[in-house]
């Protein structure tokens, strides 16, 4: 559905994006995810015919996005990173004109407009002006726009920025029912909404791909080594010493008073000898438990590995 | 075409929604009410001394004293006024990146550039429109040469074209307006001084530069004249600024 091949690009001589290349199956959901300035928006604003990138070939539906332009863009529905609103408009009338612009026939538009509406529940604000609305309602409005011609490849960048948890975890259920429908690429900062929504990512760092996994691999390759999580209802300063002390452990941190996180070597299985240290001290053991490792910590890991990597 | 319409629809419903129509459009009424005004008490005056001096009514001409010169002083208030209008049209839309969604939907660049353009042709026609009342009061109240009015307007509306092309291409340059504005005030000036520098310069570079005036192709209208070398000029003018325009946005989006 989307073929991404060395993708290179350069605002001057500052080099964005370097040698991409990715595919994304139709009806997949892949999110994007990287640290600021890695080159999410670069990507997505090259994928929906923004601007043409230095070097490098994209095929949509394969359709040139450089040389076929206008077939692409037929597409796609694009959520920028900064909405593009008119801030004079009235929403309703936004939204037409997004349906007008995206070739949706002037006798459809007006049905196209109240489903979005009524998908992005924006019944309560569609009769006010697009700028006297809150942040959030005008991030709900963008992402009306994206949909509005009901496309077959979303990209939406940074979807529920500025939300409430209320309007982001609606916007997440919007994104898992139109993942039964839609190809859909989205970036974000919030890595839990990525392990939510998406069953794939790519981990960009500094312009480059680091990873491109399903989730479910991406944690068991890197979980090399197994982390407990501890809490206990009595401790003192002895109590990680003796922790340290243990064989197999390698780094015992107290995240608070009481919790402690344990890295051990791989098939360690020291939950015994920890239980045993507990029970002889009389800690009282609140909770002794594998830490799984989120997607957070792999993010971190990936883009610092990577930059440690370079000379 | 269809897209052209829906872009310069959104642009026009933009206009009216702005302060900054209705005061440019009042400051315009107001300075050519003035000069309108200013024309029709001297030709009065005029026609009232030559009325007792020869005692008989011999009618001073009221196309060459009154339209004329009216027709002139709007040309020269719309050089001022015309970037005011034309300073938002790309502007504004880099600036609130609302240029994206023109950008991602199955539209042309000229379709986008053709759809501003066409608003601000009928924002500014409007305008003209508005101050039809003087150029009506005389047709009611005197008999002038119906003619040159209809090519008077003509040379006007054409020449509106010309600053709106080159206001474009300026709005085009910046995502301020200000600076839109200032670029736009800056080449309307200058195709106007070469106009007037060509007085001064030597016959050969003078003809030439007579010849890429925009002034002295509206004389031709003014007279009742619609002569098909100044259709040229003005047509391939307003092509121009277009064209440059599409450059520029084009080669903005490769940076
Ligand atoms: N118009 C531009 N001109 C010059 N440099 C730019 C421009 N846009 C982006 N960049 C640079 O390109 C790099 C990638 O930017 P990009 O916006 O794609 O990052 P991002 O991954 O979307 O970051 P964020 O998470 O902050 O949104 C950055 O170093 C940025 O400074
Ligand atoms: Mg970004």
């Amino acid at each position: 559905m989307i073929e991404v091949e060395q993708l290179s690009k350069s605002y001057g001589p500052r080099e964005a994006i370097r040698n991409l290349s990715f595919q994304i199956e139709k009806g997949e959901v892949v999110g994007f995810l990287g640290p600021n300035g890695a080159g999410k928006s670069t990507t997505m604003n090259i994928l929906s015919c923004i601007m043409p990138a230095s070097s490098g070939s994209v095929k949509i539906c394969g359709f040139d996005v450089f040389e076929q332009s206008l077939e692409t863009r037929k597409l796609i529905g694009y959520l920028p990173e900064t909405p593009p609103l008119y801030s004079d408009m009235v929403a309703s009338d936004y939204l037409t004109f997004a349906a007008r612009l995206r070739n949706v026939p002037s006798r459809k538009a007006r049905s196209a407009v109240e489903q979005v509406i009524e998908k992005c529940s924006l019944k309560d604000v569609s009769n006010r002006v697009i700028g006297r609305l809150s942040k959030g309602y005008q991030q709900r409005v963008g992402i009306a726009q994206a949909l509005i011609h009901d496309p077959d490849i979303l990209i939406l960048d940074e979807p529920t920025i500025g939300l409430d948890p209320i309007q982001i975890i609606e916007i997440r259920k919007l994104i898992q029912d139109l993942a039964s429908s839609h190809t859909i690429i989205l970036s974000s900062h919030i890595l839990p909404e990525i392990t939510q929504i998406c069953k794939r990512v790519i981990i960009i760092s500094e312009g480059e791909i680091v990873a491109v996994d399903s989730l479910e691999s991406l944690t068991t390759r890197l979980r090399n080594g197994e982390r407990l999580i501890l809490k206990v209802r009595r401790s003192d300063g002895e109590t990680i010493e003796k922790l340290r002390a243990l064989d197999q452990t390698n780094a015992v941190v107290e995240q608070e008073t009481g919790q402690f996180t344990i890295d051990c070597e791989p098939n360690a299985n020291i939950q015994d000898a920890i239980a045993k240290l507990a029970l002889d001290n009389n800690w009282g053991i609140v909770e002794l438990k594998p830490a799984s490792m989120t997607l957070e910590d792999i993010f971190l890991k990936l883009t610092l590995e990577e930059n440690e990597v370079k000379p | 075409m269809k897209n052209t319409w829906i872009i310069a629809k959104r642009d026009l419903g933009s206009f009216f929604s702005s302060p900054v129509f209705y005061s440019v459009t009042t400051v315009f009424l107001i300075l050519y009410g003035i000069v309108f005004f200013i024309l029709l008490n001297s030709f009065s005056f005029a026609s009232f001394q030559t009325h007792q001096l020869r005692g008989a009514d011999i009618g001073l001409n009221l196309n060459e004293m009154v339209i004329e010169p009216s027709f002139q002083q709007m040309a020269v208030i719309l050089l001022f006024i015309i970037p005011l209008i034309t300073m938002r049209s790309f502007a504004e839309e880099k600036k609130s990146k609302t240029f994206a969604l023109l950008l991602s939907s199955p539209v042309r660049l000229e379709e986008i550039i053709l759809g501003k353009f066409l608003a601000c042709m009928i924002v500014i026609s409007l305008m003209m429109l508005l101050s039809g009342y003087s150029i009506g009061y005389l047709v009611f109240a005197g008999q002038p040469e119906i003619g040159p009015i209809l090519t008077g307007y003509l040379g006007i509306f054409l020449m509106t074209g010309c600053y709106v092309s080159m206001g474009l291409f300026a709005s085009s340059l910046t995502d301020n307006q200000i600076i839109a504005a200032v670029i736009g005030f800056g080449i309307a000036l200058f195709i106007w001084f070469i106009g007037w520098g060509a007085q001064a310069a030597g016959p050969e570079l003078g003809q030439i530069l007579e010849y890429l005036s925009l002034i002295t192709h509206l004389q031709h209208f003014l007279k009742g004249l619609i002569d098909s070398s100044d259709l040229a000029y003005y047509l391939s003018f307003i092509l121009f600024g277009l064209f440059l325009t599409h450059r520029v946005l084009e080669s903005s989006r490769w940076r």
